[in-house]
């Protein structure tokens, strides 16, 4: 018998208003549009001097409890930050560190956590290598850790690691006996060539194929409760991208109204033509419904291991925000009409983190399909 | 809308004194609720086809206010109880969730009432806002007219001043409650060669049983009846019913459709359209099998119900959201004047989904024993188009949103 009484709190601190406030204003003075244009062929995709400030304003450290050097907020108060990155394509390996982090939070033991989490709020980049394989949803962990000499040997390639070529820390997902571990690795550790970077459609972001074969650690390396951080750390990285995602697509939306009310064609301004109009209209109404379901994920989420309630708010969160910025990117360059088509539009930067943005933490599909056991069954 | 947020801000600290209140109307409703009249009870306020139905719902909803649950937030010198709005949230929360019959007298509750409230004088609040509570007085809404519904400010019906009366002549159409209603808010033409046309109306508090007033039933599209055609003929209706002044109709009118699309509180309460909502959809869904197996373990349709369970979830949350200013400084009004059309269109696909779900059952409907339910989803999938087309439709709605909201230019 279903009974599914759905949570429905959704709240925010004046914490976080303040955080957005500042947010918003930090994002669009120093990433305007020419700057995100100034970036797409840079190496790392990010001004060294825009991420030295957001360290310096105590951001890496929003998420993270007092005892590490952090302003313990928890990872729901960094939401109106990466809303705002979002918004205004503003790429550093902020999200990918957040995650990470996480990861080491939950997962962690004292030791590792004294270790990582105060150099993370001072700056060190942590990436999750997690995918070797091209589905978020496999079961399968190629990559593996077996025992050598005292110690362990990592064998196996992580594919599209975000910040990869400027990590300092990777958590890497491995199979050690069948069992998925997460395995700390320092940057200097990594061979000669071990990176190889990708072309991703979003020539914004950055990442790269990072091959581990080879690697070894000692057991301190090794998370002590890295099954359950993982659980969470998917969670959290499907919600930070879904609202980088949601962030984007209100971009897009701005992008596209701006050129519906100056363009004009038969005489007229073509947002006046309902063809254009009511589509536009429903990408407000799914971009809202994204940012309403992502505020209550951020509501939910706290330190604690994260419960059904939650899971299925980062989840609906997840598919409803890539689903919402694939609709709003496709609509946007077509909308455009001639100018859509080319490199100069806005609208190309926006369906092509689309396109990156869904395939984060898994797909819209991959997301519904974890949910209907959680709210079918 | 409004309502809702405001419980979404307060709910979470919800003190003794309201769980107190819930348990109380809890147990009233259990103690009160009618039992089944053997005959179909309307899904919404706009299905009152008979007198029977007519005579059971105005006890029922003179009932809920003798009882102090409904109007609970209506001043209280006139049959409100002068309460916070927050307890009738919980009282209309209960009600739906007991699936309650509806208290019908919607357009005096929901829309003409708090414009009175809101701007009447006190001579108006005084003769008409208890009545509207006791259901007493039933209200209808003469707007729409046969050659004029989403074009509201063409309408031509004449109202011509005639020492201390005014003379109506034209007709209305789709007059929810019009066979039965004691007085219609009535948007009418003042003056024809106003430069403006929505300069040219006004607004009238007016009383059906004025002679040469008639109404003609029309027949819906479940088979119902519910609204009808309603016509003047030098009808006579005295000078003091204008509501305002003269020519200032059409500001009024506006200010009526923010409260009956939702975009305003002020609602006296009471449940006004049967809630039907995922959860019923997933019972049913259960108990539906394909070949054999349960269609609740079929990948596709698991999918196509978790797309609506978002949806929903995304629906419910949008309504808490709404009431906290510092989660919709982005297009502030967004949520507020995009509600009707995301709640009814969300509605709408919902209850045709149910109908595709059961399968050949899904062509049979209410009269036939195998029906599912007794073909309750075939009616409330029909009657769901009062919703998409009544109050503004949905095409106009996302009109308004583009224009109102993102500020594209007009068609
Ligand atoms: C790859 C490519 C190659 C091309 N090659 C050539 C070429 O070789 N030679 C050449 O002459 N042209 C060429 N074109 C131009 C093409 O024909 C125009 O882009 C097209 O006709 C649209 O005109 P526009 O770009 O001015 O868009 P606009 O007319 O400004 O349209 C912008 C948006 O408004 C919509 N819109 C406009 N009017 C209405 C309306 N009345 N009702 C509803 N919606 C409306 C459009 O659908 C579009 O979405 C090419 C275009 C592309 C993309
Ligand atoms: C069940 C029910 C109860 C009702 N009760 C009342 C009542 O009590 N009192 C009352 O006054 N009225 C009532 N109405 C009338 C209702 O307000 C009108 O039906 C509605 O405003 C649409 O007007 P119309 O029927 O003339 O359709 P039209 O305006 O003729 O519309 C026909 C179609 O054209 C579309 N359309 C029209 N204009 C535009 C535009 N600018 N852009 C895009 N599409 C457009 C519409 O969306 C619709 O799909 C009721 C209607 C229903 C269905």
């Amino acid at each position: 018998m279903i009974k599914r009484t759905a949570n429905l709190e959704i709240s925010f601190s004046d914490e976080q208003a303040m955080i957005l406030d500042s947010a918003k204003d930090f994002c669009r003075d120093k990433s305007d549009i020419t700057t995100v244009r100034s970036l797409l062929k840079s190496e790392t995709g990010y001004k060294n001097d825009v991420w030295a400030e957001m360290i310096a304003l105590g951001w890496t450290g929003l998420a993270l409890p007092e005892q590490y050097g952090g302003s313990g907020m928890g990872v729901g108060a960094t939401i109106p930050l990466v809303e705002s990155m979002g918004r205004h394509l503003l790429c550093t390996p902020f999200i990918t560190s957040t995650i990470a982090s996480q990861a080491i939070l939950r997962g962690g033991t004292e030791d590792q956590k004294s270790r990582w989490l105060p150099s993370i709020v001072e700056g060190a980049i942590a990436a999750m290598a997690m995918l070797d394989n091209e589905d978020w949803g496999a079961t399968e962990i190629r990559c593996t850790l077996t025992p050598k000499d005292g110690g362990f040997v990592l064998e196996g390639k992580k594919l599209q690691v975000n910040d990869a070529a400027k990590a300092d820390l990777f958590l890497v997902l491995a199979s050690s006996n069948g069992a998925p571990t997460l395995v700390l690795v320092e940057a200097t550790a990594l061979p000669q060539g071990a990176i190889s970077n990708n072309t991703l459609v979003d020539e914004t972001k950055r990442a790269s194929n990072v091959d581990f074969s080879g690697v070894t650690v000692k057991a301190d390396a090794i998370l002590a409760k890295g099954f359950e951080a993982l659980h969470d750390v998917r969670l959290i990285g499907a919600l930070l991208t879904a609202t980088e995602a949601t962030g984007t697509a209100a971009a897009a939306l701005d992008t596209l109204v701006g050129y519906l009310t100056t363009r004009k064609q038969f005489g007229r301004l073509i947002g006046s033509y309902q063809a254009l109009k009511h589509p536009t209209v429903d990408i407000l109404l799914q971009m809202d419904s994204a940012r309403t379901l992502i505020y209550h994920a951020a509501t939910l989420i706290n330190d604690a291991s994260l419960n059904k309630d939650t899971e299925i708010a980062c989840r609906m969160a997840k598919a409803q925000a890539t689903d919402a910025l694939l609709f709003a990117g496709d609509r946007s360059v077509q909308f455009h009409g001639g100018m859509g088509f080319t490199y100069d539009c806005d609208a190309m930067l926006y369906i092509r983190r689309a396109q990156w943005a869904q395939h984060q933490y898994g797909d819209a599909q991959h997301h519904r399909k974890l949910l209907a056991p959680l709210l079918l069954d | 809308m409004k309502e809702n947020s405001q419980l979404a801000g307060q709910q979470s600290i919800e003190s003794a004194e309201l769980s107190d209140f819930r348990r109380g109307i809890i147990d009233w409703i259990k103690h009160n609720t009618p039992a089944d009249p053997g005959f179909l009870l309307p899904q919404t306020f706009m299905e009152v086809g008979s007198e029977q139905v007519l005579d059971f719902l105005r006890e029922w909803q003179h009932k809920v206010w003798s009882a102090g649950y409904l109007g609970m937030a209506w001043p209280k010198q006139y049959g409100g109880g002068g309460m916070p709005r927050l307890f009738q949230q919980i009282a209309d929360e209960e009600m739906k969730r007991a699936r309650v019959p509806i208290c019908f007298n919607v357009i005096g509750l929901g829309w003409a009432g708090p414009l009175i409230i809101d701007t009447g004088t006190d001579f108006e609040k005084e003769a008409y806002l208890k009545g509207i509570l006791s259901a007493e007085d039933i209200w209808c809404q003469g707007f729409s007219e046969p050659n004029h519904g989403s074009d509201l400010g063409s309408i031509q019906t004449r109202a011509e001043r005639d020492g201390d009366e005014y003379v109506i002549n034209g007709s209305k159409i789709w007059t929810t409650l019009g066979n039965y209603a004691k007085y219609m808010i009535l948007l009418a033409r003042t003056d024809a060669q106003a430069e403006r046309r929505y300069n040219g109306l006004s607004f009238f508090l007016a009383p059906m049983g004025a002679n040469g007033i008639s109404t003609s039933p029309i027949q819906k599209l479940t088979g119902e009846y519910g609204f009808t055609e309603t016509f003047f003929t030098d009808a006579r209706i005295p000078a003091s019913c204008i509501m305002g002044e003269e020519g200032h109709g059409w500001r009024i009118a506006m200010h009526t459709l923010q409260y009956e699309r939702g975009a305003e509180a002020g609602a006296a309460g009471g449940v006004s359209i049967l809630s039907i909502v995922m959860n019923d959809l997933l019972k049913m869904a259960q108990e539906v099998e394909r070949d054999g197996q349960p269609l609740l373990q079929d990948p596709i349709t698991r999918d196509n119900l978790v797309k609506f369970l978002i949806e929903e979830q995304a629906l419910y949350l949008g309504e808490r959201r709404v009431g906290i200013p510092a989660l919709c400084r982005d297009y502030p009004n967004s949520l507020a004047l995009s509600g009707k059309l995301r709640g009814t269109e969300f509605f709408r696909r919902m209850r045709q989904y149910a109908l595709t779900l059961q399968g050949t059952p899904g062509a049979l409907y209410v009269g036939d024993d195998q029906a599912v339910d007794g073909g309750f989803w075939q009616r409330a999938y029909l009657n769901n188009f009062s919703t998409t087309i009544g109050g503004g439709t949905s095409q106009v709605q996302a009109n308004i949103v583009g224009e109102h909201v993102l500020g594209l230019p007009k068609d």
